[in-house]
């Protein structure tokens, strides 16, 4: 027919096909699976394979099939149940002990070959598959706190530097900066002058002055302070994120959400006590001097008998090292750590800021002790709760292990960096660590909830049925009232579903209860595209038209009917894609693809059938 | 099959003064309404108490929940966790715990959780609590400011296109109905005292664009017909666009209430408040297609002149006689 072109017909057949493949993954349900990755360097490999399958032979649950992942990172075992995947979890928790972290997980079924083309079923959102939900804050006041300290820290070194005397360095109230009590005018100028050289971020004012006491007021720049509040959201998000990939869980989610808050969100977990333990856990670092020799200490790991000024501690390789009990720096005065390489030698390298007072303590010890060895000792902190007679008891376990152990090359104070690190890779995982070791500012666990698989099931369940009763008394009700008309529009109707299925699993949108909602609010508005031609065409043939100029009139008037609705609901539809949280988020995403999904369909789907049924022929009546 | 009479020609417009007096009675109360009555705000919005719980034999969520409310604790929310033993209950502190006002949350969840465990007690021994805290509320200040960022953006760029599109007396007139289909909406919240959660706040932008949708449709119509014919007065012009257009708006509103009762009636609990939402929006934002945009847009002077296609002309042409 000519008044549909050749390249429309060959645009949705291949726009139907991809619907058809890139939705395809979603019909293979995921199997409830365990897996295992090791903690600290465990090995992951053929013989933990072979231990976790006789394990599980003990523990009479079987899997149907115990792999390591593509990665070779991850062990996962598979199970027909999840009344199974319970059992054999509970079985290797105990059984493996803490060197391997045992997590509960969805494992996909879809075909490799679909996968190779990146064709993957969606991701279910926690109302789906059960999980764990938390809101965090940062404490806003307490990076404030920790800056204003560290800029009095800094100055008051400052002043010392340039041989200003001063009277006092002491911060104002939250937020107010740093006051400096100065001799003379002419102190107060200079130190002006030097606080404004050294820090730029810093607005510096003269304050009262009274008798000799004359006062300069340093305030951090508000720009300055919100780059500095940003930052340390940034890194507690990338603190956060290492912990939980400790976890093992499959598709966390860590991000920001507004100015102070992170939203983490562990799909699949259903132990909040051991999620909280893991993403709430504080970390810290400390520098220590290295003693003796290291066959003494593997000397002394095995007497036990350890020199008295000397500690004994294991590295992740689970080598002994004799550490002295004094700390020179711990890790909340280390400012930065980024790791690179040495300009020197090429190797890499990470190098570390402290802050004013680590770094004077730091050039104190490495100026007496260079050629010696310094140690990085990283101490984290879990509360374990138990529920002991009804009574909750919290137990905070420390483990401390040496991730670093380097001789002194030269002396150094607030910048250094330790050299000769085996890879990039452990550089920059060793400059994670520094970094993400603590949390910048403490969080505080605001929101929590936990939603079981089997709720999870069950609204899958209702939703799927909720699609297809929405979708089948459409397809009904449009094949009745438009008869053949409305049969072509139910097919294209049809395919706006697996089309829109389909752009949603290719760009990977968390499907949630809400975007099913959204799914089918969009069926029911999808339709309405065709209600608008199907009335158009019945006008047409009632104004005397000929059927087929009927079917091209139709069209064209109802396109910029079509266009002018939609576009409008489009930037509706934007206005809720933009708004940050998650049910809001996850719908507006939907409705949006919808409505570009049913634009083609409706409109060009519907046409190219039309043009097909009706094309060549003469009619005297058409079936609308 | 056609259900609507295609020669139909009702006066919409001869309706305007009752229709558009009826339309502002009902903003005036819908506003009256969340005024004083304000909205049953969910955990979404105000945070509550959540404890967890443990049987020693299997139960059903269901049970746990008929439990709840028979200790006249309204609104539980039961969640299993794990398993068929263990449940989440998040409740909000009301009656009680709020009259006392002050408590900290720590107060207020231990008050919290002591009602719900007498209620569960009351009707199965066999249950234990294992933890309980405070949930602060999931919508902060950002939502809020995103929200009404969002809506700021949605309404400029809606009423921009309808400005470039059609005419800015369109714009107007859109906007004015969108008003009143959101406040009739969030009255009729107000007045059924339904909760309020984050769902429902999606579903009312949910109903900006269905009917918004709903009354660019009318509007294309209009403008068509203003265009084509030559001497109809607007009057006559607005209600033939509405006339023309009627079975369309009344199918289409039909197929989407279809596909949302359906959504309401088995799509269970999580997305109730959404369906209803939508429901009500689009019989709200249906009517008001019909009887509402269009007289405003009368009322602001629509006329033939303003919606023909601007042709570059010569302006040298323009201003001889």
């Amino acid at each position: 027919m000519s008044d549909f072109p050749r390249w429309k017909y060959a645009l949705v057949v291949i726009v139907l096909l991809f619907g058809i493949l890139y939705a395809l993954p979603n019909a293979f349900t995921p199997q409830p699976a365990v897996q295992i990755s090791g903690n600290r360097g465990a090995a992951v490999d053929a013989a933990l394979k072979s231990k976790v399958e006789s394990l599980l032979a003990a523990a009479k649950v079987p899997a149907s099939s115990v792999e390591l992942d593509e990665k070779g990172t991850r062990l996962l075992a598979r199970f027909g149940s999840v009344d199974a995947q319970a059992k054999a979890s509970d079985a290797l928790r105990t059984d493996l002990g803490d060197s391997y972290t045992v997590a509960l997980n969805l494992a996909s079924t879809v075909p490799p070959w679909l996968r190779a083309i990146n064709a993957n079923s969606m991701p279910l959102g926690l109302d789906l598959q059960g999980g764990v939900h938390f809101l965090m804050e940062v404490d806003q006041n307490a990076v404030i706190d920790a800056q204003e300290t560290r800029y009095a820290d800094d100055i008051r070194a400052l002043l010392r530097d340039k041989n200003i005397s001063y009277d006092a360095v002491n911060r104002n109230a939250r937020g107010k900066g740093v006051s400096v009590v100065l001799r003379s005018e002419a102190d107060r100028q200079q130190a002006a002058t030097v606080i404004g050289a050294d820090y730029p971020d810093l607005v510096v004012n003269d304050g009262a002055n009274t008798g000799n006491r004359f006062i300069l007021n340093a305030t951090v720049k508000p720009d300055k302070l919100r780059e500095l509040a940003q930052s340390t959201i940034t890194q507690n998000v990338t603190t956060l994120r290492q912990r939980v990939n400790a976890l093992g869980v499959s598709e966390p989610l860590i991000q920001q959400q507004g100015a102070n808050q992170i939203i983490v969100e562990l799909a699949g977990v259903q132990d909040t006590a051991e999620a909280k333990k893991i993403i709430g856990a504080t970390a810290t670092l400390e520098y220590r001097a290295g003693l003796y020799t290291p066959q003494q200490a593997v000397d002394a790991a095995r007497s036990g008998s350890v020199p008295p000024d000397a500690k004994l501690y294991y590295g992740r390789d689970g080598r002994p090292y004799l550490l002295s009990k004094k700390v020179i720096a711990k890790g909340d005065e280390l400012t930065s750590a980024i790791s690179g390489r040495d300009q020197q030698n090429g190797t890499p390298n990470v190098s570390v800021t402290l802050n004013s007072a680590g770094a004077r303590k730091m050039q104190e010890f490495t100026n007496d002790n260079v050629g010696k060895p310094m140690a990085v000792l990283y101490i984290t902190r879990t509360v374990e709760t138990k529920t002991v007679d009804g009574k909750e008891v919290k137990t905070p376990k420390i483990t401390e292990e040496v991730i670093n152990y380097a001789n002194i090359s030269s002396p150094f104070g607030r910048q250094f960096s330790t050299n000769g690190l085996p890879s990039d890779a452990e550089a920059s995982e060793l400059a994670l660590l520094l970094r993400g070791g603590s949390l910048a500012a403490p969080v505080d666990i605001v929101g929590e909830s936990v939603i079981g698989p089997s709720l999870g099931a069950d609204n899958i369940d209702k939703g799927f049925k909720a699609v297809m009763l929405g979708l089948g008394l459409v397809l009904v009700a449009a094949a009745i009232y438009y008869k053949l008309f409305g049969l072509v529009a139910d097919i294209a109707l049809f395919f706006n579903l697996v089309l829109l299925v389909a752009v949603m699993s290719l760009i990977g949108v968390t499907l949630t209860m809400p975007g099913i909602a959204g799914i089918v609010l969009t069926l029911g508005m999808a339709i309405d595209a065709n209600v608008l031609i199907c009335e158009r065409i019945r006008e047409e043939l009632r104004n005397g038209s000929s059927p087929l100029a009927a079917i091209r009139t139709g069209y064209d008037k109802a396109w910029a009917t079509i266009l002018d609705a939609n576009v409008t609901h489009l930037l509706a539809a934007l206005g809720l894609m933009t708004m940050g949280s998650g049910p809001i988020k996850g719908f507006g995403v939907t409705l949006f693809i919808g409505i570009l999904t049913s634009m083609f369909t409706s409109v060009t789907v519907t046409h190219a059938i039309t043009a097909l049924i009706h094309g060549g022929r003469k009619l005297k009546t058409l079936s609308v | 099959m056609e259900i609507f009479n295609h020669n139909s020609n009702f006066n919409f417009l001869g309706l305007r003064k009752f229709s558009i007096g009826l339309a502002v009675l009902l903003m005036i109360g819908a506003i009256a309404l969340i005024m004083t009555r304000g909205f049953n705000y969910g955990q979404d919005f105000l945070g509550g108490v959540a404890v967890q719980v443990e049987y020693k034999t299997p139960a059903d969520p269901g049970e746990v929940r008929a439990a709840l409310e028979n200790g006249h604790l309204e609104n539980p929310l039961v969640q299993a966790v794990g398993g068929s033993r263990e449940f989440t209950i998040r409740l909000q502190p009301k009656g009680d715990v709020a009259a006392a006002g002050n408590l900290s949350n720590d107060e207020a969840a231990t008050k919290v959780a002591n009602d719900i465990m007498a209620a569960l007690k009351a009707s199965r021994p066999d249950v234990t609590m294992k933890s309980k805290s405070f949930v602060g509320p999931q919508v902060g200040e950002e939502l809020r400011s995103d929200g009404i960022v969002a809506v700021i953006f949605v309404i400029v760029g809606i009423m921009g296109y309808l400005w470039i599109r059609f005419e800015k007396r369109f714009a107007i007139a859109a906007l004015a109905t969108e008003i009143h289909d959101v406040l009739v909406t969030l009255g009729i919240f107000a007045l059924t005292q339904r909760e309020f959660d984050l769902t429902v706040l999606a579903s009312v932008l949910a109903v900006v664009g269905y009917s918004i949708n709903d009354k660019v449709v009318v509007f294309d119509r209009v403008r068509e017909l203003f265009r084509s014919s030559r001497n109809a007065t607007p009057e006559e012009v607005l209600n033939r666009s509405i006339n023309s257009t009627l079975s369309r708006t009344i199918i289409t509103s039909l197929f989407t209430g279809i596909t949302m009762a359906a959504l309401y009636f088995i799509g269970g609990p999580v997305v109730h408040g959404f369906a209803i939402t939508m429901l009500i929006g689009i019989l709200v934002g249906t009517l008001s297609s019909i009887f509402v945009a269009s007289p405003i847009l009368l009322w602001l002077g629509v006329s033939k002149q303003d919606l023909m296609p601007r042709s570059k002309e010569d302006p040298e042409l323009e201003r001889r006689p």
